[in-house]
């Protein structure tokens, strides 16, 4: 039989290993994950000052291509790109050339004329920012800003930084992820961050219709009971839930879903004392999660949001300078040619 | 290249039944198998080939082969599709109803058949639309388009509006003795998804499409099948469940046919893991399970025929993310190779292969086994196992070129084809 590998390393990463666009969490390694968190709790510092400005993407174009609306997503990457002194340009695609027939490859090429460095990439289909990656000219970085319901690294990684602000680091942990893992392209990259970070062990907790078949590949336990797979829990990851999900027959009601899935502080109460909410937002309050354990003293929801930033500066200007690297290793064997 | 005799020479013969031990001088005249070794070798013929260690075989027949004429010529054509058949190895290929306009009526049936009557060099047999516009709720005219020329009835990947017009085209099919070849797919089941339910969409987070998706219309299909006793034959079975119900049906009496595309019996799910739009076919790639399962099947003969389920498709229809990008493989011309693969890998015999691509559809089609004996018409493969081939650019003659093992030598090149006596491959 003819073997085929998962997305190839070196897709993402240089020869030497460096990150050049940054797609999905599969294929980088403990390492490589801890850098990324090291490089973002080094730029938590430049939120803090005056000036919260440092040169690293100085006179670089990044073009925010948004296929799906997103504000809170978008505005953090653009904040991140100012932060790096890039210029930015936002593009919400949803509402300019796709709508007039032009195809997302065509697009690209447009863009490209325009001499971009880097593309934020958002888009509905899984898989998407891999296609624009094998698809745009060397030396222009892709972020995967969240494709389909496969990836969203970047979430995954603000939250990796969160429980290691909390927790100190991720060996023993016991981490639950609750809801519609089916859909989310968060739980995914975070199950894979998770796994690849060594916690101890990862729960998903929903129903059967919302968990994907063989999700137990991916590296976790499933949970249908919400009162079992709390205990002994030192994070808890809240999912939003689309309201949309009761049309497809996947939930009979947001009251009964609320009821078995919601998280209150009676269901929080059974994880260990110092158990950390999480919610990558944003909040369908008395849906998922009840209003009083978001806003607890437990509840570190905010403070994903303000590592946001710090994580995208982070990917981005890794991923920048890994394309330069490259850039100047392929230079000689252009004058070869 | 025409030649009214002529006489390979240092071949093996392989069929479906057996490979010869000793090799072999064949003569063909006419059109027609004329002799082997002294007949053969006795007769002033106007041209000879010495084929010292080619393997002469039966040429092909490909049960499931879209060659997108009329009317999606930017995919590829008559002239272009039925030439990469031929250097695939194929002399005989049906052509599926979904063209532009369908061929639901005895006109486009007529054309296709006046089309590759002047631009085909293999034999060209019309799949006609089982319901009108392939849209499942009408029967086609049936008779006419067997008059026309029409060889089996199928919907294609479209689905039946409901089991009662399934049946009823069932029964109608039935009563003029026509065989319904059914691709199995639930469509509720199946909807939106695109590749095998499993570990690799949990992954990437792919719409799947669920085992049950084919299974439940298996059931359905055989049922239905036994109860108006149709000749009913399953196109492009995925899963090994639906081989274990073919089976059993089989062996209940049922008349029920089947066959698997080639890429399934290489590929898994697997192969989507890089997002890789080539392998976005319909049903999609399974298990490994899966995988096994088909193979014992076509060993055991459950499963009939191979087919290449040629998709040939223009660069921009696979050339977007994975979901919105078109399915179906450019296969045609790597069958062989990727069957002489499987044998190399032991999970195929020879002979197992060969009638897969011969007794086995010709039997489907209820046409007279293709074998190589004096008087049958010189339909023929002529292959050389250890010749390797690169199945990229220049190489490929489909407008398709997703082809699904680029960039490597390929075991197994097609020497010649001859058609009726002709040579089909290579064509000046």
């Amino acid at each position: 039989m003819i073997a085929h590998g998962s997305t190839s390393p070196s897709l993402q990463l240089t020869h030497e290993g460096r990150l050049k666009h940054f797609l999905t969490l599969d294929g980088l390694d403990r390492a490589m994950l801890t850098a990324i968190l090291d490089t973002a709790d080094s730029f938590i510092e430049v939120g803090e000052r005056t000036i919260k400005k440092v040169p690293l993407l100085r006179g670089r174009t990044v073009v925010n291509l948004f296929f799906e609306s997103s504000t809170r997503t978008r505005s953090t990457f653009e904040l991140a790109a100012k932060r790096l002194s890039a210029d930015v340009l936002n593009l919400d695609i949803n509402t300019s050339a796709t709508s007039k027939g032009e195809s997302l490859s065509d697009t690209l090429l447009n863009l490209e004329a325009m001499a971009s460095d880097m593309f934020v990439v958002r888009h509905s289909q899984s898989g998407a920012p891999h296609f624009i990656a094998e698809t745009v000219t060397p030396g222009v970085a892709i972020i995967n800003a969240g494709d389909g319901r496969h990836a969203h690294p970047t979430q995954a990684m603000l939250d990796m930084l969160t429980i290691r602000q909390h927790k100190g680091g991720f060996e023993g942990l016991k981490v639950a992820v609750v809801g519609d893992i089916l859909h989310s392209r968060v739980a995914r990259s975070q199950i894979r961050a998770l796994n690849t970070l060594g916690v101890a062990e990862v729960r998903v907790i929903a129903p059967a219709t919302l968990l994907p078949r063989d999700i137990e590949s991916l590296g976790c336990k499933v949970e249908y009971d919400m009162s079992h797979g709390m205990r002994d829990l030192d994070v808890v990851i809240m999912l939003r839930l689309q309201l949309e999900r009761m049309e497809g027959a996947l939930l009979p009601s947001e009251r009964e879903f609320y009821r078995l899935y919601g998280l209150n502080q009676e269901k929080l109460s059974l994880a260990k004392p110092d158990c950390i909410v999480m919610h990558p937002g944003p909040i369908n309050r008395g849906v998922e999660i009840e209003s009083e354990v978001a806003d607890g003293s437990q509840s570190v929801i905010l403070n994903q949001v303000t590592n946001g930033i710090a994580v995208r500066m982070a990917v981005m200007s890794m991923a920048m300078s890994g394309q330069v690297s490259e850039r100047v290793k392929a230079r000689p064997a252009e004058v070869r040619t | 290249m025409t030649a009214d005799s002529l006489t390979i020479s240092g071949v093996r013969l392989v069929t479906g039944a057996g490979i010869s031990e000793q090799t072999t001088t064949i003569l063909i005249r006419d059109g027609r198998i004329a002799g082997f070794d002294k007949v053969a070798e006795a007769e002033a013929v106007d041209r000879t080939l010495v084929a010292d260690g080619c393997y002469l075989s039966p040429g092909f027949i490909d049960l499931c082969c879209n060659l997108r004429e009329p009317g999606n010529g930017q995919k590829g054509d008559i002239f272009s599709e039925t030439r990469a058949a031929a250097k695939g190895g194929f002399t005989t290929v049906c052509s599926t109803p979904d063209s532009s306009p369908v061929n639901d009526s005895g006109a486009v049936t007529h054309l296709i058949r006046d089309t590759a009557a002047s631009r085909s060099p293999v034999h060209v047999r019309p799949i006609g639309a089982a319901t009108r516009g392939l849209e499942g709720e009408l029967l086609s005219d049936m008779v006419g388009l067997s008059t026309a020329g029409c060889v089996a009835f199928s919907n294609a990947s479209h689905v039946f509006a409901n089991a009662r017009v399934l049946r009823r085209c069932m029964a109608y099919a039935q009563t003029f003795g026509y065989t319904l070849m059914l691709q199995p797919t639930n469509a509720a089941l199946a909807a939106g998804g695109f590749a095998h339910d499993g570990m690799v969409t949990a992954r990437l987070g792919l719409s799947g499409v669920p085992e049950v998706a084919e299974t439940t219309a298996v059931s359905e299909l055989l049922l239905l099948a036994e109860e108006t006793g149709v000749q009913l034959h399953l196109s492009q079975v995925s899963t090994a469940r639906a081989v274990e119900m073919v089976a059993e049906a089989q062996h209940r009496g049922v008349a029920v046919s089947a066959d698997v595309a080639m890429h399934q019996l290489v590929f898994t799910e697997q192969a989507l893991a890089g997002f890789d739009s080539r392998f976005h076919v319909n049903p999609p790639l399974r298990s490994e399970a899966d995988r096994q399962g088909l193979l014992a099947g076509v060993r055991a003969g459950v499963i009939a025929a191979i087919v290449s389920q040629h998709q040939p498709h223009d660069p921009a229809a696979k050339r977007a993310p994975l979901g919105e990008t078109a399915a179906g493989l450019s296969t045609v011309e790597s069958v062989l190779s990727m069957g002489l693969m499987l044998v190399a890998d032991g999970e195929l015999q020879l002979t197992e292969l060969i009638r897969a691509l011969t007794t086995g559809p010709s039997g489907i089609l209820q046409e007279s086994p293709a074998e190589l004996k004096v008087g049958e018409p010189a339909d023929l493969c002529l292959f050389d196992p250890t010749l390797t081939w690169l199945s990229d650019g220049a190489g490929i003659h489909s407008t398709g070129k997703h082809v699904p093992l680029p960039q490597q030598a390929l075991p197994g090149a097609v020497r010649y084809t001859f058609c009726a006596g002709r040579q089909a491959w290579p064509l000046d």
